[in-house]
């Protein structure tokens, strides 16, 4: 309890302080004219800039005139982003431990495979997030959203393989001697032991995917037109309507929403490590 | 080389089974460089073999031979009259290492069920044999705590358990006291007696400590240093049972001083 209320302090510290630095920052900005300490296009029109309360309080406000609220509509968009996400993620969760698993067993599917799962990586994924978008959504079995899925997938896999692999080989060498003493399998021994021992891993990777997925879902929204979601809302906002105060609402709900995505999976994280140790982590 | 250890000589009249373990000329080279010569070993049904020698003459890599951990480079291995290989398979022994080797995700309990569950017996049957196993080695009222809440010599008596809960009538064990204190490991020492003489079971033993090779064993083979050969096989004819008053029997002390020449001879030639 005592724990808890010290990180409650510690967290409405540190949100203090961001607003006192946006606060600041703008006050500095409007008095100068946007030119110190640095010169920021926009940000000397106290429209372009506003007060962290007007962006709080714009949740509450209709956001197209009349009718529904800006948060009201922010939560139907985040529920399909989060569709997106949980797709992606579970997806790329899968294949990730696949390919690590594969990697962790043959040294000759490592060598051969390994390297492009690396340049995977390198390849800026915005190039070819529309061709994906638009190749999926010419495909009628798929639902519209499966190419933004993707490419939250596409961000998982890369944390899930390392992590996957770098646990499973993190299992002793003298657990792997015990159970070869039982005539154990190579099976049972993934399952007995490789994959206990890489536990604690194979959630980090998880936490780093679970953000990583809510950025590709976003980006995919951004980038595939109609496609709507958190995504979809910023472009509005961003280039259609271009409504500041809107636009920074979404940018938070969007920032929000990656700190939900990480939770969930630290939750299960503390679930699962409790069951694991019996022993409160 | 003494001749004339009951057990040994019973088991080489016993002809093409050759004991529960039957060496024949086995050696491991590692490269270039031997690590083991061809050692030729026998150990008969019942008996409590050692083996004995300075630290990286190759007792605990014959071991692991014995086992099919480790492949040797050349000879023969029969265990419980089969290729070791097949022995393993059949789990035909059982084996206890150096560190506990406990898995710190499972209770107690649960670690002494592993190799139950992996060779696919019930859970009752399992919970069964643990509980019976965790009485034998005194831990029974620690079954639900996990590995890290135990100390090293409890650790290693949980390992002691599991390696016997399917009840193998051969134990390998692997400097198992190694990296216990001096009084625990006394105590270790005593329990695993006692153990093995409700069990019967037939016991093949690395350790470099020449006290706890005689205290224990019904033979001491005393290896040379690397590449490790055998020097001797000693027959310990200390009376049963042995008990604390064993540790101050005369013969006792004389057995360690033959056992530390024979063990000189081999480290200065």
């Amino acid at each position: 309890m005592r724990q808890g209320a010290r990180r409650a302090i510690g967290v409405t510290g540190v949100l203090a302080a961001l607003v006192l630095l946006w606060e600041g920052y703008r006050a500095l900005a409007l008095a100068t004219g946007a030119t110190w300490p640095i010169a920021v296009r926009g940000t000397g029109n106290a429209q372009q800039f506003p007060h962290v309360w007007d962006i709080v309080l714009a949740y509450g406000r209709p956001y197209r005139g009349a009718g529904e609220t800006l948060g009201a509509f922010l939560v139907g968009e985040a529920g399909a982003t989060l569709r997106e996400v949980a797709v992606g993620f579970a997806l790329g969760v899968v294949i990730g431990f696949a390919l690590g698993t594969l990697f962790a067993h043959s040294r000759l599917a490592e060598r051969a495979l390994m390297p492009w799962v690396v340049v995977s990586q390198t390849v800026p994924f915005l190039a070819f997030a529309p061709i994906l978008v638009v190749a999926t959504g010419s495909i009628d079995a798929l639902p519209d959203w499966s190419g933004v899925a993707l490419l939250s997938t596409y961000l998982v896999v890369f944390p899930m393989t390392v992590g996957t692999l770098r646990g499973l080989r993190s299992a002793p060498a003298s657990g792997e001697e015990l159970l070869r003493s039982y005539g154990a399998s190579a099976w049972t021994r993934l399952w007995r032991l490789r994959v206990p021992a890489a536990v604690p891993q194979l959630f980090a990777a998880a936490k780093v995917g679970a953000t990583a997925a809510v950025v590709g879902a976003i980006v995919g929204e951004l980038s595939a037109p109609g496609a709507g979601g958190i995504g979809g809302a910023l472009f509005d906002f961003g280039r259609v309507s271009n409504n500041a105060l809107q636009l920074f609402a979404t940018a938070l709900a969007a920032g929000l929403l990656g700190i939900a995505a990480y939770t969930v999976v630290a939750l299960a994280e503390r679930a699962v490590l409790r069951r694991f140790t019996g022993v409160r982590a | 080389m003494s001749a004339g250890e009951p057990a040994l000589a019973a088991s080489r009249a016993d002809a093409g089974v050759g004991g529960v373990v039957a060496l024949r000329g086995v050696s491991k080279d590692y490269g270039a460089t031997p690590a083991l010569a061809p050692v030729s070993l026998d150990v008969a049904p019942g008996a409590f073999v050692s083996l004995l020698g300075p630290s990286g003459c190759g007792k605990s890599t014959l071991l692991r031979i014995v086992a099919d951990l480790v492949e040797p480079s050349a000879g023969s291995v029969t265990v419980a009259g089969r290729p070791a290989r097949e022995a393993r398979e059949r789990r035909d022994y059982g084996m206890v290492f150096q560190a506990a080797t406990l898995f710190d995700w499972r209770t107690i309990r649960r670690n002494v069920e592993l190799p139950l569950e992996v060779m696919g017996w019930r859970a009752a049957e399992r919970r069964a044999r643990a509980q019976r196993m965790l009485e034998l080695v005194d831990l029974a009222d620690v079954a639900d705590l996990r590995p890290p809440q135990l100390s090293g010599g409890m650790q290693q008596r949980v390992a002691i358990a599991r390696a016997l809960a399917f009840e193998p009538a051969l134990l390998l064990m692997d400097e198992p006291f190694g990296a216990l204190d001096e009084l625990t490991r006394e105590r270790m020492q005593d329990g695993l007696l006692a153990i093995r003489a409700r069990t019967g079971t037939t016991v093949l033993f690395v350790t470099h400590s020449i006290p706890e090779a005689v205290f224990l064993s019904s033979s001491v083979v005393v290896m040379s240093a690397r590449p490790g050969r055998v020097l001797a096989e000693i027959p310990v004819d200390l009376p049963e049972p042995r008990t604390e008053d064993t540790r101050e029997d005369p013969r006792f002390f004389q057995l360690v001083t033959e056992v530390r020449e024979t063990l000189r001879r081999g480290v200065r030639p």
